[in-house]
């Protein structure tokens, strides 16, 4: 039986224990009604050997294609430490650190992984992680309707150049809770926040400015005016990052004149999850030290044990629903715990130097990826301005078509926008990492003037 | 023992070198008001430094693959390696979750026949699986009979009923989705309380969320009256999977009356528990319920090799509840589910659910012949049951706290303590079925032990735990005095 380490003879000799006959017995309380199951859809067990050859042959159709798609979830190199170390037993079959003596290795990852998020976003505290980047939007925006008791319009302004699947979570997790989200365009020419559109909102009652860095499009977005503007404005900033930038881009903790963005969240995948087809990943979520009991989610904080040596534990827990109930912060009872222990080794081994060659390599390849792809005729960018490590381009055809052609190419051209924006057809949003080299760069560039040639001139 | 933090272990200028490229091109296009101008804030350090360090740290934890551990309500049996090994093959683990669905068959089968098969081991009429934990599950669900509701035009209908019993995550849900919590009773045997239910029901009833078997470690025997008189108010049941080991392939949620579902795959599918995380809220639903599903779920198109595995968008589900997720959910926890579930077949599934509860009985009786008392005597256990120290604590002046710290001295993870709340002293016992007896032997031999210790010497178990890495921790100051974040005296001090 797999999985199961019973004899017969134990079976006989617990039941007997028990005072039962059978193990059926041991159901006789639930209506007979509801005892009689068939499961014909569900295949017999297969042993491991079977099942090992038929996920190969899957996995197997699943492989190749040179990736230029970014959106939201980047190919990096992961170092093999990472993985080694976060699958070893202890870290991958333990549970939520209930009981801190027998956690302390769960424990202290934790709060090395809050340090170096309090480090990178420049901020005070870090909770110990969401569920992805967009469901911590999500939570950031009510934490922000929380925080900010001086306003009371419940009114979040959500810029267009804001991912749009997170723009859907944000909306769909606060579906309930009466958030007035407003919607602010972007300009044509930069694809950042169109301030004019934003003014539009100035002196009125507004409870946070949603700040994207680098956003959608991967263009930078001048964040030291947006977060005067949202402080000005009785609003508070809510950053939302990629971590890999802060190599680069200037820490959220450091944004405009004052005090820097209040809540910064971001999706974690680059920092050492596989893109896997899609999760898991984990959202980081960071703030200013005056909204730490906001915060939803699960925290670590140091402690002192009864021999006074330093240790961890988690801390705040009357924010949580298990105390708390229907007054919780959040339902979140868990973090992405393994994901952010690959994460803090991930980052160890990077250091900062390594995560600035990381994403300055990013840089640098998307950069010679655009030079290629332009001349090309009819390929041109979008918007104009600084970016980090995406681009939005536009081809002298439909998008879907140019995609489905470099894929049967053996290339993953980028991410279509015509589904997400009007006005952006036939524009492809493209990135390169440090994962592709100047071979990786010719062969996009070689399929997508092929596919050109052969949509100009069909046979 | 202690381990030092990270960033104590650098210098300045020290790195992994292989790990990253060998050179940082220059990226001169930033403008200076939007580049970094401070410290990164990660430790420097060497390749040995990171795999020693946090190779040491794992070894101060409790884990499944090193200790019994039997945390009630949390299913912490065994995680075959097979189903990481194989999820992780890289046609898997390199797939672009916006790659064209054409170059994702492989995994969209997978996730496609484990809709399948979770579909018929719950008696659901389809499966999603978006959520990405089972607090997530059950947002979902609530979302969804919201929608129903709203669909209708019965818009008053905003009360979700929760038994007094239940889990802190169904009464923070039903707040989330905008719903007034209402608390029902439990009756002596353990079981909701049928008078206060009738009471309670009305035109302004949304549904009901229930665990069953419920986190008391016993069957709701009125089930299907229960369900009855809900939708007879026009409410609909929603059924809270944290408990589907118990029954998992001999009594389905559906067939119990279950309107919709979430399973915790990080529990009965065996998906890892990740020291808290990631974990998989998978959804399942009724027929009626269908065209407010999550998005995306997966589709299929064709038979035999024309058979196309797609993803269902608002075009295909209209009335959806939407997005939930960036991308696909937690497709990495899901595809370990699916492995499992094959390994398991349909005749190993049931096989789950009898030895669960074969070795919850029977840890039961031997604990109860042990002279321990248990919360509902009379009453079958489920895959759990409750043992109440009360009297221990008034005749020797421990607590189950002392209990569970003193276990963890005799190399047992503690059980799940003071949860339900209902029970004072309480531990809430759950071995799995992957436990051998003789760990379940090992384990109430320790139970007996403690207690003598108990009687001899208090002290003892209030001083516990004395051989793990920590003694026991001033939680309280902790609270008080936040210390977050390591303080190296720069940017990143708290």
């Amino acid at each position: 039986m797999p999985f199961i380490p019973h004899t017969e003879a134990d079976v006989r000799d617990m039941l007997a224990v028990i005072g039962a006959e059978t193990i059926d017995d041991l159901f006789d309380e639930i209506d007979p009604r509801l005892r009689n199951v068939s499961l014909d859809a569900i295949p017999e067990g297969a042993s491991e050997q079977e099942i090992t050859r038929l996920m190969r042959e899957r996995a197997g159709r699943d492989e190749g294609g040179l990736c230029f798609i970014g959106a939201g979830a980047y190919e990096h190199h992961i170092p093999a430490a990472v993985w080694e170390i976060t699958t070893r037993g202890e870290f991958y079959s333990a549970y939520t650190p209930y009981q801190p003596e027998a956690s302390q290795g769960t424990l202290q990852v934790v709060y090395e992984y809050q340090t170096m998020m309090c480090g990178l976003t420049g901020m005070d505290v870090s909770n110990a992680s969401l569920y992805d980047g967009a469901s911590a939007l999500a939570e950031a925006v009510l934490m922000a309707v929380r925080a900010n008791r001086k306003s009371k319009s419940r009114r979040v302004l959500l810029p267009k150049s804001v991912h749009p699947f997170y723009r859907q979570v944000a909306r769909n997790i606060c579906a309930n809770q009466a958030i007035d989200f407003e919607v602010v365009d972007f300009d044509a020419e930069h694809g950042t926040v169109d301030r004019a559109a934003l003014d539009r909102w100035a002196g009125e009652d507004v409870t946070a400015l949603v700040i994207p860095q680098p956003n959608f499009f991967g263009a930078l977005e001048d964040v030291d005016a947006l977060t005067d503007w949202a402080h000005d404005n009785g609003a508070l900033a809510i950053g939302v990052v990629n971590p890999m930038s802060l190599a680069l881009l200037k820490a959220p903790g450091r944004w405009g004149g004052g005090d820097g963005a209040d809540i910064v969240v971001g999706e974690g995948q680059p920092l050492g999850a596989p893109l896997a087809g899609g999760g898991p990943y984990f959202g980081l979520l960071c703030c200013r030290k005056k909204h730490v009991r906001q915060m939803p989610g699960r925290v670590v904080g140091r402690a002192l044990d009864a021999d006074g040596c330093d240790g961890y534990v988690l801390t705040l827990q009357p924010r949580e629903q298990h105390i708390r109930r229907s007054k919780a912060t959040s339902n979140i009872c868990t973090n992405q715990g393994l994901l952010v222990t690959a994460a803090t080794i991930h980052m160890s081994l990077l250091g900062p130097e390594g995560l600035r060659r990381t994403a300055a390599t990013c840089a640098a390849n998307t950069r010679a990826l655009v030079e290629r792809l332009t001349a090309i005729d009819g390929v041109s960018r979008v918007f104009d301005g600084p970016y980090f490590h995406e681009t939005v381009l536009r081809l002298p055809m439909a998008a879907d078509a140019a995609l489905e052609a470099l894929a049967e190419r053996g290339v993953f051209g980028g991410l279509a926008l015509a589904d997400h924006y009007d006005g952006l057809n036939d524009t492809v949003l493209v990135c390169a990492t440090e994962t592709k080299t100047a071979g990786d760069l010719d062969a996009y560039a070689e399929a997508l003037a092929a596919v050109l040639e052969t949509h100009a001139a069909p046979a | 023992m202690t381990e030092q933090l990270i960033f104590e272990r650098g210098q300045p200028g020290r790195r992994a070198h292989a790990q990253a490229p060998r050179q940082a091109p220059a990226v001169d296009d930033i403008p200076d008001a939007l580049a970094r101008d401070s410290d990164i804030g990660l430790p420097e350090v060497s390749e040995m430094d990171v795999v020693r360090h946090y190779t040491r740290l794992s070894q101060l934890n409790f884990s499944i693959d090193t200790h019994f551990y039997p945390l009630g309500s949390c299913t912490m049996k065994h995680n075959p390696r097979a189903c990481n090994t194989l999820a992780s093959l890289p046609g898997f683990l390199d797939r672009h979750p916006l790659a064209p669905a054409s170059h994702g068959q492989g995994q969209m089968c997978c996730l496609y026949e484990l809709q399948e098969i979770l579909t018929e081991v719950t008696g659901m009429d389809k499966c999603s699986l978006t959520p990405m934990a089972g607090a997530q599950g059950e947002f979902t669900g609530v979302a969804m009979i919201k929608a129903y509701h709203d669909h209708r035009g019965d818009h008053h209908r905003d009360e979700i009923l929760v038994p007094d019993a239940a889990h802190g995550t169904n009464p923070a849900t039903a707040t989330m989705c905008g719903c007034r919590v209402i608390e029902l009773p439990t009756d002596a045997d353990g079981d909701v309380d049928i008078a206060a239910l009738r009471e309670k029901v009305s035109e302004r009833t949304a549904g009901i969320m229930l665990t069953n078997p419920s986190t008391l470690g016993v069957f709701e025997q009125d089930i299907l009256e229960i369900a009855d008189i809900v939708h007879g108010a026009g409410g609909l049941l929603y059924y809270d999977g944290a408990n589907l080991n118990a029954i998992l392939g001999k009594i389905r949620p559906g067939d119990m009356g279950f309107d919709v579902i979430h399973m915790n795959l990080h529990k009965t599918f065996s998906t890892p528990h990740g020291g808290g995380g990631p974990g998989s809220g998978a959804l399942g639903v009724g027929s009626h319920l269908r065209k407010f599903m999550p998005i995306p779920t997966i589709g299929r198109r064709g038979d035999g090799a024309e058979t196309r595995y797609y993803w269902m968008t608002e075009a295909d589900l209209p009335h959806t509840i939407g997005r939930l997720s960036a991308f696909m959910g937690n497709t990495g926890v899901l595809m370990r589910a699916y492995i499992y579930a094959r390994l398991l077949g349909r005749d190993g599934m049931t096989r789950v659910a009898e030895y669960a509860t074969l070795n919850s009985n029977y840890l039961m009786a031997r604990l109860k012949d042990a002279g321990f008392e248990v919360a509902f005597p009379d009453r079958r256990a489920s895959h759990e049951f409750i043992v109440t120290l009360k009297r221990e604590k008034s005749q020797f002046g421990v607590t189950a706290a002392d209990f569970a710290k003193r276990l963890l001295d005799y190399g047992f993870h503690a059980p799940t303590i003071y949860f339900p709340l209902l029970v004072p002293e309480c531990f809430l016992i759950e071995p799995t079925e992957t436990e051998s007896r003789e760990t379940l032997d090992a384990f109430v031999e320790a139970m007996v032990a403690i207690r003598e210790e108990a009687r001899a010497d208090p002290e003892t178990l209030r001083q516990a735990p004395t051989s793990l890495p920590a003694r026991r921790f001033d939680e309280v100051a902790a609270a008080k005095r936040l210390d977050l974040a390591y303080d190296a005296g720069s940017s990143a001090a708290a």
